[in-house]
């Protein structure tokens, strides 16, 4: 048996083992698709070095470890999620906390806001709006090849549900904080379902913590629909330990006229992957995509983006930056796919990087496949040090060489905190990132959940 | 205030500075002419702490102190400023922060209270009036987009910000036009004080008009090769550099 199969039968096995007691919880609808997903996991297993977009990532560490439990839940475990309030005094949302991807049962798991906007769990929206679960459930996660998307629609019960009917908006942004707490090892797994009809706007803020030292997995899907002339905008912030793997699929899309923007800001993470993929589906669709991560010790932070260009005139841009530290390493894989009756595409690309030392590495690649001839394409990647030239220019005024490090770095990420469409978290997320960046913020769940 | 002596100092290996000596006392300025590559810039990055320049031999005394032993944030604030000739881009750092910080650690190495957010903004209100600079550069990161005479300018502005004892200015009137050359002068003698010095970098008597030297050196091959009163920068610009070439050609 090679090593790849024998990973992969972990889970399996765990599909086998569980299957019973995931399907009894949840409609058959979200079952139908259980199957066939779990014969697809099956047969492209764990995703290797060997996978052109895997190719910087290696997997194994934690795929290849028995996870003690596979969470299934139980009231007792909800009393964390019931007593944690966000700390950002500032940041009014509507709050939701997702515990080890489940929806706590304690204060009803559907929630009505003005104007027919609905949040709350995925897993009961099931069962009460079946229609709109049938029309979007599993239409956006579209990447076949990637087996981890197929594990997690053949074993995930739950997540989050929001959807914003037609015109609507939610007075503020809705904010879902994923804890994972446990006294064993072990594997989550949760899937988001976003719907923002036409004409409607919404902001998601996503935050990634840890709570207790044990070593977790987390695969995560969201799918996220914007319709017509509808705005979104999507904020992750990752601060999770460093034995904590987690990967992330967003599937994000977009129909004519809408606007969307996503940014993930990786704070801290034992390794980490996200994947982005943006379908412009309809015409004058905007899409931006930003990314900023820190990383030091032995961390690895991988962003996979994807943007679709399906129909003409659209516009979109990626910004992705990294800092690493220590021995850590990143990767950064941006794809722009320009479809040929795309005409009119502009999309821009840039990834640039710092290594703090010469044992840290980054890994860049962009993968342009455009097949129209009318396109605006621009790319750029660097890996660099910061620029001495500068350093010595703010010594030469008096700031020390430490805090001028530090200024430096901050003003290279600040160039991506400053797109964040939520202006009391992009205040707080510099607030973090200077933190991080002094080397204060390496506990596990120190962000927005102990923090201050 | 500043005695340089026999001062050699090379990058990568070549040789740039050669044996130079230069006594400026409190009060004076001192300009420094000299053709292209002659090393003025050079001197001028050695004097303000930057590690690419090895030095070879001589020694620098400022203040009493071994200059060449201190960090360049410690010569900062111990009172020397070097307004650069390529003034450095700073993506992503304010003009606001980048100030702010500068200031009080200056203030820190004096013992003062740090400056409150108001009396900051209030400061550098005044001083960016004095030396007439759009309110709106502040606002963007440090010389970021800026033209080369917002650039020089915003140099005489952090100068008139950190108030300097000895004040470096590498070609600051280069690329200036007629008002900003009289505002950055006006910047220069303004900030004159009996106990301040100067050594002004410059390629042209025009400057000199308005900032009256006291001395004016050439430098010519990494040498000092002519040190004489503010006529010789008259009689450079009148006849060049090529008498002097040939003067120091003659004496070899
Ligand atoms: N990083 C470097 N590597 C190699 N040579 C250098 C470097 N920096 C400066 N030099 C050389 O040192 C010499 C002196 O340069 P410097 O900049 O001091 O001249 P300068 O007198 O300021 O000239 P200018 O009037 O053009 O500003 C030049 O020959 C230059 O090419
Ligand atoms: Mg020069």
């Amino acid at each position: 048996m090679n090593g790849k199969s024998e990973v992969s039968e972990f889970f399996s096995r765990l599909y086998a083992e569980n299957i019973g007691r995931i399907a009894e919880g949840s409609t058959p609808f979200i079952n139908s698709f259980r199957k066939e997903a779990i014969e697809k996991f099956n047969l492209l297993g764990v995703p290797t070095k060997k996978m052109e977009s895997y190719r910087y990532t290696n997997l194994e560490s934690f795929f290849r470890h028995d996870y003690q439990s596979y969470f299934i839940p139980d009231v007792s475990h909800f009393r964390k999620a019931e007593d944690f309030r966000c700390d950002v005094t500032d940041l009014d949302t509507h709050g939701i906390v997702l515990m080890n991807g489940f929806y706590p049962t304690i204060n009803g798991k559907l929630r009505e806001l003005q104007g027919g906007i609905i949040i709350g769990s995925l897993n009961e929206a099931a069962r009460k709006y079946p229609e709109l679960i049938e029309k979007h459930y599993g239409r956006y996660a579209g990447n076949d090849s990637d087996g981890l998307i197929h594990l997690n629609t053949a074993m995930v019960s739950d997540g989050v549900f929001i959807y914003v009917p037609r015109g609507a908006a939610p007075a503020k942004p809705v904010q879902i904080v994923n804890l994972v707490d446990s006294d064993q090892d072990t594997f989550n797994q949760h899937r988001n379902l976003i719907i923002v009809e036409e004409n409607a706007r919404c902001a998601v803020i996503i935050c990634d913590h840890t709570l207790s030292p044990q070593r977790f997995l987390t695969n995560a899907v969201s799918e996220v629909y914007a319709g017509e002339n509808s705005s979104f905008d999507l904020i992750r912030v990752q601060n999770e330990h460093n034995n904590a793997c987690k990967i992330t699929h967003t599937f994000i899309h977009q129909e004519r006229n809408s606007n969307v923007t996503s940014s993930i800001i990786t704070l801290h993470g034992g390794l980490v992957r996200n994947n982005t993929y943006h379908r412009l589906n309809g015409e004058r669709a905007d899409c931006s995509s930003y990314g900023l991560f820190l990383a030091d010790k032995w961390q690895h932070v991988d962003n996979f983006v994807s943007v679709d260009h399906a129909s003409p005139n659209c516009t979109s841009n990626q910004l992705f930056k990294g800092v690493l530290d220590d021995v850590s390493t990143g990767a950064f894989n941006g794809r722009i796919y320009v479809a040929p009756d795309a005409q009119g595409t502009i999309a821009y690309q840039k990834n640039n990087n710092i290594l703090l030392t010469d044992e840290a590495r980054m890994d860049t690649k962009p993968q342009l496949e455009i097949y129209a001839d009318d396109v605006k394409c621009s790319h750029g990647a660097t890996v660099g040090q910061l620029d001495n030239n500068a350093l010595f220019y703010m010594q030469s005024r008096g700031i020390d060489k430490r805090q001028a490090l530090l200024m430096l770095m901050f003003g290279f990420a600040h160039e991506v905190i400053q797109n964040l469409k939520v202006e009391a978290l992009r205040e707080r997320i510099d607030g973090l990132v200077m933190q991080r960046l002094r080397g204060e913020l390496s506990q596990c769940a120190s962000c927005m959940v102990k923090c201050v | 205030m500043l005695s340089i002596k026999n001062l050699e100092a090379g990058i990568n290996g070549k040789m740039i500075l050669k044996g130079i000596s230069l006594e400026v006392k409190a009060g004076e300025i001192h300009a420094i002419m000299g053709p292209n590559g002659s090393g003025k810039s050079t001197l001028a990055a050695v004097l303000a702490g930057r590690d690419t320049v090895e030095i070879r031999g001589g020694s620098v005394t400022y203040m009493g102190n071994d200059l060449l032993q201190m960090a360049p944030e410690d010569r900062s604030k111990e009172g020397i400023f070097l307004g650069f000739q390529y003034p450095i881009e700073i993506p992503g750092v304010s003009m606001v922060n980048f100030m702010k910080t500068a200031v009080n650690e200056h203030r820190k190495h004096k013992g003062l209270p740090q400056l409150s957010a108001s009396d900051f903004l209030k400061l550098m209100r005044e001083k960016k009036e004095m030396v007439e600079i759009d309110s709106k550069l502040a606002n963007r990161s440090v010389n970021e987009g800026f033209s080369g005479g917002e650039k020089k300018k915003n140099e005489i502005f952090q100068m008139a910000m950190l108030e300097p004892k000895l004040a470096i200015l590498d070609e600051t009137d280069s690329g200036l036009d007629i008002d900003a050359l009289r505002i950055v002068a006006n910047g220069v003698n303004r900030l004159r004080r009996p106990d301040n010095s100067s050594i002004v970098i410059t390629h042209y008597q025009r400057l000199l008009d308005y900032i009256v030297p006291d001395v004016v050196h050439v430098l010519y091959d990494g040498r000092i090769v002519k040190t004489a009163g503010k006529e010789l920068a008259l009689e450079l610009e009148e006849k060049g550099y090529d008498w002097i070439r040939k003067e120091v050609d003659n004496q070899n």
